[in-house]
């Protein structure tokens, strides 16, 4: 496999513009002779759908969902981020790269990132002029707050739901393509396979989720727009359909997967409260500006009412081990710090997986008035959820997974190993390297969307000079065959148990040894434990009903199937890459004050696996990551 | 597990049960034990799910996906509301704390011609899509946008259209209407673009067009009684539907 990032020549500011003047162009009446696939409808996914479309492009897009408005996308709190120094206080696209790649461990390319930057301000003027509420100050200008790995305002918010807006946005011009019959939009219908003809990615298999069709599309291009893969731990920030099937079908098919270990734990999350927990909630970052982060020091305290403990029996454990950054370092670190604590013993609430956050001081000297303003909603959120008064008694939180940084690999085009494969937003890996700033998931979705496919597709498009193909090729007959194959067996199983209990076992298993922490002789471990689960999940599985109709247990059926294969590969990543850095923690490369030790000298690359077979392992590739612009330095939070 | 000091309750479901479009469905009655007041409504209804598959059964069909209360999917009647019919909860984050020991509770799809059942408690909302598809959106292409702070919006029009905007799509609003009208959320999507300088030029236009196609999909008009502002989630002021009546007078003076 030859990994080439096709990364432009020449000043690291003048690579994108470059770059589209040397892209080939599609001509106006020659857009509508091509067909463009897009898979899922999320910021990257729906904003893609609609400008290639507005272009002149006929596009195919689908999502599991309902409706393209469900995605997950709508469910990012905090906001966008976007060099625009409005607030005049020294913001500029070099900064917010050079934050980006510090952010991510440096583990990033540089080239990607710069481009991200300087294209995020034009994402601001396309969502304003569409429509977007954004927060706006008395004068009638734009707002911005802060956000962690920023010493700038450069983050655009609509309350406390800046990724809804974005996402109806999307959805709205979305629709009017839809409306406009450029766009057929594909509904409740999942990807099952990526058809590939003549090494070129040429359409999908897909089964409509209402009746159970199963049917194959034909197109001159493929856009994944599949997210992330948070859920192969079960518990997750994530949403409950978010899954990892059309990335590992496009990897059983040759596309590269890189750096599947970078996962983000988002420090504070409502904690898990029973067995029958089906998802995590997030609490944003911003409640740590006026909340305390403690536990009991003694373990006969834990299940003592919180108020009742002594001032001198708590253990403000983020402000006594980081007194510079106190209750506000970074996500990774405080993270690790609560997972510490509750390992020594010292967690409260059930199963003991929860640290206090403890606002009665903040109460004490501001008021419960200007604390309600602050942070109202979320405190009525943390209410319903979990039935008790955070001004009364504090808040119980644990971190949670919540982001991928890794994923298919891409070169600067966005497109994947494969021709013809593009991939967006959460689903690629290209720009968050080793651990994502709040606030940037949002503007890379719309980046790639709005602002970098609808430049790099045309040229390919342009250059491929593939001839047309049908669903009546063998290589789509092949892959119906293979889709429908594979739900035959599933159903075919005779055991006793439901894919959810499966699924539930495996994200133990994933989260106690390659989630916040992670060690040689566990990885080990799991590459024997994996293995076995997944030959339990082939025989014991049990699904009710039948594929000729909606068939809930046979879609989450499919989906965990294909987490039992993706976590192996996460775990071998994971093992592979021998050093710590960013969300990734091998407890064996430390500082003496446990923070991540990374190892620039072995490990400044991009791991990129290739499938190999069934039941074979697979090949690790490297790309080197060349910086030339940003030095190396070691990032410190004491 | 139940890790709390509450007693586990024992719960009797009646859920409404249908194979497709085609078939007729029916209550069915389910006695589920052992149900922790912390669970989420939709985590009660997993557990039964995997009562019913271990009992060699099919579990229940229901839309849901972020659980957090904004991506609009999640969609049951319980005991007669929409959402379970407490101020400001989607069905996701309902808790179990509110209903007691021995409780029985009915669980329906969303009621309307507009909505029709796919599987028991899932239905098909494309409509309301539809809705938006026939003009719920400012005519931009991507690229050649003004800077977005070469028009200042006064803060409480932006605030306005925060406020309508804060629809996420369930369609409760339908639900709970006795006409099935689709009232409060077109009127919400009038409503966020129409206090927007942006939105100006398709004003007229857009809501005849949008209640053009709320006719031709099947809801019903108005009732007028504001039931969808009580069913509605994120509570949206039924005022958006005076904005939205006013707006569609005024175009047809206007002769749009």
């Amino acid at each position: 496999m030859k990994l080439d990032s096709k990364i432009p020549s020449g000043p690291l500011a003048n690579k994108w513009s470059k770059h589209k003047q040397e892209s080939m162009l599609v001509n106006p009446a020659n857009k509508r002779k091509f067909r463009v696939i897009v898979v899922g409808t999320g910021l990257a996914g729906s904003s893609a759908a609609a400008s290639l479309s507005e272009l002149g492009y006929n596009v195919d897009a689908f999502c599991f969902q309902d409706s393209p408005r469900r995605a997950h996308s709508i469910a990012a709190q905090g906001g966008i981020n976007a060099a625009k120094n409005y607030q005049n206080d020294g913001d500029s696209v070099h900064r917010l790269f050079y934050d980006t790649i510090k952010g991510g461990d440096f583990r990033a390319r540089e080239a990607n990132v710069h481009r991200l930057a300087e294209v995020s301000t034009s994402i601001i003027d396309q969502c304003t002029a569409q429509g977007v509420p954004f927060a706006r100050d008395y004068g009638g200008l734009l707002s911005n707050r802060s956000f962690g790995g920023a010493q700038v305002s450069r983050t655009f918010y609509a309350r406390g739901q800046t990724g809804q807006q974005l996402l109806i946005g999307a959805y709205q011009a979305l629709s009017r393509q839809i409306y406009s019959g450029n766009v057929n939009m594909h509904a409740r219908h999942e990807m099952l396979e990526l058809v590939v003809v003549d090494g070129h990615a040429r359409g999908i298999v897909t089964r409509n989720l209402v009746d159970g069709r199963i049917e194959a599309f034909a197109a001159d291009a493929v856009v994944l727009a599949t997210g992330g893969y948070g859920n192969v731990f079960y518990l997750s920030t994530n949403a409950k359909g978010c899954n990892v099937t059309a990335n590992i079908r496009a990897f059983r098919k040759g596309a590269a997967f890189a750096n599947p270990c970078y996962t983000q734990i988002h420090p504070t999350c409502i904690p898990v409260s029973g067995d029958y927990q089906s998802k995590l909630t997030l609490m944003s970052e911003s409640l740590r500006n006026d909340g305390r982060v403690w536990v009991p020091k003694k373990k006969e305290d834990l299940s003592k009412n919180p108020a009742s403990i002594a001032e001198a029996d708590r253990d403000y454990y983020l402000e006594r081990k980081y007194p510079s950054y106190g209750n506000l370092c970074p996500r990774d670190i405080a993270s690790r710090a609560a997972k510490q604590v509750c390992d020594e013993g010292r967690g409260i609430g059930p199963a003991g997986r929860g640290v206090y956050l403890d606002f009665a001081d903040a109460i004490s000297r501001f008021g419960k008035k200007v604390i309600a303003e602050r942070y109202g909603n979320l405190f009525d959120m943390y209410a319903t959820i979990t039935g008790e008064d955070p001004y009364e008694v504090p808040m119980r939180i644990y971190p949670a997974v919540h982001y991928s940084m890794g994923g298919l690999w891409v070169d600067y085009n966005l497109m994947s190993n494969l021709p013809g494969l593009h991939v967006i937003g959460e689903a690629n890996f290209s720009d968050h390297g080793a651990n994502r700033l709040g606030a940037s998931a949002l503007m890379q979705g719309l980046a790639d969307g709005y602002f970098v496919l609808p430049y790099t597709i045309g040229h390919y498009l342009a250059t491929a000079k593939q001839p047309k193909v049908s669903t009546e090729h063998p290589e789509f007959k092949k892959a119906l065959a293979d889709a429908e194959a594979r739900l035959k067996k599933l159903l075919s199983l005779k055991g006793k148990r439901t894919p959810d209990s499966f699924h539930r076992e495996l994200g133990l298993l994933m989260w106690n040894k390659c989630g916040m922490a992670r060690n040689a002789r566990g990885l080990k471990e799991l590459l024997q434990e994996i293995p076995a689960l997944r030959e339990r999940f082939w025989r014991e599985l049990v699904i009710r009903g039948d594929a000729a109709s909606m068939n809930v247990d046979l879609e989450k059926a499919g989906r965990v199937a294909d987490f039992m294969e993706f976590s192996e590969l996460l775990v071998r990543d994971a093992l592979d890459r021998d050093e710590s850095c960013g969300g990734h923690f091998r407890e064996e490369h430390q500082t003496e004050e446990g923070e991540a030790k990374r190892n620039d000298a072995e490990f400044l690359h991009v791991s990129a696996w290739e499938y190999q077979g069934e039941g074979q392992a697979p090949l690790r590739h490297k790309e080197p990551l060349n910086y030339e612009e940003i030095k190396l330095q070691t990032r410190s939070y004491k | 597990m139940s890790a709390h000091n509450e007693k586990p309750m024992k719960l009797k479901l009646h859920v409404w049960r249908q194979r497709s479009p085609q078939q007729p469905g029916e209550m069915k009655e389910y006695a589920l034990d052992n149900v922790d007041a912390h669970m989420s409504f939709l985590e009660m209804m997993d557990v039964l799910n995997e009562q019913l598959a271990n009992n060699g059964e099919e579990p229940v069909a229901f839309d849901h996906d972020c659980r957090e209360g904004i991506c609009g999917m999640c969609s049951m009647v319980i005991n007669g509301q929409p959402h379970g019919g407490h101020k400001g909860v989607t069905t996701c984050q309902l808790h179990m704390r509110h209903f007691s020991d021995g409780d029985d509770i009915y669980v329906e799809p969303w009621r309307a011609k507009a909505f029709p059942v796919l599987r028991d408690l899932v239905v098909d909302r494309s409509s309301l899509d539809r809705i938006i598809q026939a003009g719920g959106y400012v005519s931009v292409n991507t690229g050649g946008t003004p800077d977005a702070n070469a028009l200042p919006i006064p803060k409480t029009e932006a605030d306005q259209a925060m406020d309508a905007a804060a629809c996420i799509g369930c369609g409760a609003c339908v639900a709970a209407c006795k006409n099935s009208s689709a009232m409060l959320f077109m009127s919400a999507k009038v409503s966020h673009l129409g206090h927007l300088p942006q939105g100006q030029a398709e004003r007229y236009s857009r809501v005849k067009a949008m209640v053009q196609q709320m006719d031709a999909e099947g809801f019903g008009n108005c009732s007028n009684l504001s039931q969808c502002e009580a069913a509605c989630p994120k509570e949206i002021s039924s005022k958006v539907i005076a904005e939205l009546n006013r707006d569609f007078l005024k175009g047809s003076w206007r002769g749009e």
